[in-house]
């Protein structure tokens, strides 16, 4: 037994109403810089839909991660490590931009630079990768809320084998809302692929990482992941990722994108798992087993042998305390209402999700029926195969018992919970039907509705010997140091390293104070207001005045 | 003028190319990549990209053997000048074709495609030259003197060969060059002139191919206490107090 620890984090879809905030946030704090405009660590689709960039779960098509060789032994989808090396002049499955969609900003200046005339001025779209204008014709999230999916979502890889049952008609369909961020698998399919050995999983909490400095640009990561959730930066040609925050995560705190969510959904916590297990789980040969496997993996931090397993591996001991209070851990084993999404990938993914009961709530709701009354509810899983199967395609490599099995906990709780608040005498025989006790069934119900700050992220921070060394604390380089000095010798972003927050803070500034679109000097003096934050007046926001001088 | 064309200048150029790479690499392991343009356009790149650097990788192989391999090494084991000259001709020929098509392709590509041009640093555009320059004159050296023998018969591992190991041995004979066709002459010069740039362009990253990855373990495990990342050490966390 090698145990390991994992950060981990778990999405309750119930409660996402789409509003993008984690998306806008994140981009904020970590993707808001020239050559990282397509980039989103965190996205939010609409599903079904074709999510970002476009069918990327068509493994088929885009080879990524792992395969179960007639062997038994597990190996990369777009093929092995000699014919990695022999295609790395051109990866043949790269997504181009256009799968992504082509970064823009406006004109702005025809606005602002105008003279009274009779009709409005325009501002025309500039494409921020070229300069020229464009038509926007795509984007992060173009088919949200079902937008023109009677033409896209019929291309939703996740409908195939249930295509001619799904209408996609605005009032017969279903609908919600998956947020992503990179899954941080135990078994990395990008990290494998990397001819430079530049991602790494990190030791302490499994957060997994690229290596600025390593990584030499040769995109084979970006063809690895298959949730596509390494990005090329195409200004600094180097890959980036979702970074799981862990300058924030070190120091005790949740990621942005869990800080800022509206409807509380994100939990985060650590799981601690047995490393060598990883391998022989990810290669089991039944893809519906696949679930189980990984569950397998995780060890039981209340098991006094894995404590002292962990104890032995240096995990320290708030550690491991943490890990007994993971809401994680509770969501996927204590309550079994957690699923990852696509196991069938084989990467061993560690962002899990509950399955969303309100395709069916909503259905019973609009047939006029008590849609909290658990006979109907459970009725109507049973029936709605269409919502089921979708669901089951996208967490459970297809099998419906597993995702038949958390939707009726989740049914039973909404029962159960009902009778309790409207001060009726709770009905036992409910949880009982889901093999819950009616205990359980509570804790089940604080931990996902009321769902408190404090239980929601439990999060242990690095240790405090090694707090000098921290990115966030970061005592022995102080921030005056940085920003200035020799850049751009080589390119945008060459130079001495900086550490993440300094460098975010640097870049911000400098584009909300720069006049150009892109970043280049010689692109003509524009604003770009998407990265202004109101304070200051950058050259060229308002036409320069008569005789002279800025505005 | 020998002396200062095939002794000063060929040992300037390589002490720029050795510490121009250690200075780089210490100083900006961040800017160190292929700053790869496959995002930007696709098509040209699948057919031009693997053509030049296939048809490179069998130039330097050929200029290896070519220029590391003394002549009497190649009769001793039975390969008569006849069939050597054959090999490397059509092997010339062909490597040399590849990477000269593959490169016409990816200038093409360079030149027309929108976001690639404006990707495109001075440095680029400076390497572009001195390397499609060398690799025309060495085109024009295998087909005008191997072939069609313009300007006389010249055996380049008796002449260019020999000053080649002579200057690796750091006992440099200018002479030997200096007898060598005008057209051998251009393309060493411009060689060492691009062995000058080399290391603030993005070629770098031939010195990155990453043959590692045949024998590491797929899944790289680090531990967060490793801090020598960057490229320089973490400066000092205070500043002198002036007395």
């Amino acid at each position: 037994m090698r145990v390991m620890a994992q950060m981990a984090m778990v999405m309750n879809l119930d409660k996402c109403i789409g509003c993008h905030t984690c998306s806008v946030t994140c981009k904020q704090a970590w993707t808001n810089r020239a050559g990282t405009e397509y980039v989103w660590f965190n996205n939010v689709e609409t599903r079904p839909g074709l999510g970002y960039p476009r069918t990327y779960e068509d493994q088929d098509e885009w080879q990524g991660g792992w395969i179960r060789k007639p062997n038994g032994r597990l190996a990369l989808k777009a093929g092995g490590r000699v014919k990695k090396l022999l295609s790395i002049f051109s990866n043949p499955k790269l997504p181009s931009i256009d799968d992504y969609y082509e970064p823009w900003t406006y004109d702005y200046e025809t606005l602002t630079g105008s003279p009274q005339t009779d009709t409005f001025p325009v501002a025309r779209p500039k494409s921020l990768i070229s300069g020229k204008n464009m038509n926007v014709e795509w984007s992060a999230n173009w088919d949200d809320d079902l937008g023109g999916s009677q033409e896209h979502a019929a291309r939703d890889v996740m409908l195939k084998g249930i295509e001619d049952k799904v209408k996609l008609e605005f009032e017969q369909t279903f609908m919600f809302y998956l947020p992503r961020i990179c899954e941080h698998c135990l078994n990395p399919s990008c990290a494998a692929s990397c001819p430079s050995g530049a991602i790494y999983k990190r030791e302490e909490d499994g957060i997994v990482l690229v290596d600025q400095d390593r990584c030499r640009g040769w995109r084979m990561c970006v063809s690895g992941c298959p949730y596509k959730k390494v990005y090329f930066n195409h200004k600094t040609g180097k890959a980036e990722k979702c970074t799981f925050c862990y300058p924030r995560v070190e120091v005790g705190i949740p990621t942005v994108c869990s800080e800022t969510c509206v409807g509380r959904l994100r939990y985060i916590g650590l799981v601690l798992y047995d490393a060598d297990k990883v391998l022989e789980a990810a290669s089991i040969e039944d893809e519906h087993a696949l679930y189980d496997a990984q569950r397998a993996c995780f060890l039981d931090p209340h098991d006094p042998a894995v404590q002292r397993a962990a104890e032995q591996a240096g995990i320290p001991g708030d550690w491991i305390e943490a890990a007994k209070k993971s809401p994680v851990w509770a969501l996927i084993n204590t309550y079994e209402v957690a699923l990852p999404l696509h196991p069938e990938y084989r990467t061993m993914p560690m962002v899990w999700y509950i399955p969303p009961l309100s395709p069916v709530v909503d259905v019973v709701r609009d047939t006029g029926e008590d849609a909290e009354d658990r006979g109907n509810l459970f009725a109507a899983i049973d029936t709605l195969r269409i919502p089921v199967e979708y669901l089951a395609n996208l967490f459970t490599a297809g099998d419906p018992v597993p995702v038949d099995r958390v939707l009726k906990k989740l049914a039973a709780m909404r029962s159960y919970m009902r009778d309790i608040n409207l001060g009726r005498d709770p009905d036992e025989s409910i949880p009982a039907a889901v093999g819950m006790t009616g205990e359980q069934m509570y804790e089940m119900f604080r931990l996902l509705a009321i769902a408190k700050y404090a239980e929601r992220y439990v999060i242990p921070a690095a240790h405090a010997e090694q707090a000098h060394a921290l990115e966030e604390l970061a005592t022995d380089c102080p921030v005056s140091d940085y920003g200035g000095g020799q850049q751009d010798l080589f390119g945008e972003g060459s130079g001495y390293p900086t550490p993440v927050a300094v460098e975010n803070f640097r870049m911000l500034q400098d584009r909300q104070t720069s006049d150009s679109i892109a970043a280049p000097d010689d692109k003509g003096s524009r604003v770009n207001l998407l990265n202004w934050d109101g304070k200051g007046t950058p050259d060229g926001l308002f036409p320069p005045r008569e005789g002279g001088g800025r505005a | 003028m020998n002396v200062l064309l095939w002794v000063i200048v060929p040992y300037l150029c390589l002490a720029v190319f050795v510490v121009g790479h250690v200075w780089r690499y210490r100083y900006d392991k961040f800017g160190w990549t292929t700053r790869s343009s496959q995002l930007y356009e696709d098509r040209l790149l699948r057919l031009g990209s693997p053509l030049f650097h296939f048809g490179m990788l069998g130039v330097v192989g050929g200029h290896v053997i070519g220029l590391l391999v003394p002549r009497s090494w190649t009769e001793a084991v039975g390969i008569g000048d006849h069939l050597y000259h054959y090999v490397a001709v059509v092997g010339g020929l062909v490597a040399g074709a590849m990477a000269l098509v593959g490169m016409a392709i990816l200038i093409y590509r360079r030149r027309t495609v929108g976001p690639v041009f404006s990707a495109t640093t001075r440095m680029d555009k400076v390497m572009y030259a001195f390397l499609a320059a060398a690799i025309v004159l060495g085109m024009w050296n295998t087909i005008a003197g191997s072939i069609f023998s313009l300007g006389g018969e010249y055996n380049y591992r008796e002449g260019v060969s020999v000053w080649y190991r002579s200057f690796l041995a750091f006992q440099p004979d200018a002479d030997l060059m200096a007898d060598a066709p005008v057209g051998f002459q251009l393309h060493a010069l411009v060689a060492f002139g691009l062995f000058a740039l080399w290391p603030f362009t993005r070629l770098v990253h031939v010195f990155s191919a990453p043959v590692g990855y045949l024998t590491r373990p797929y899944i790289v495990y680090r531990s967060r206490d490793e801090r020598a990342l960057g490229s320089a050490a973490p400066r000092r966390g205070w500043d002198e107090v002036p007395r």
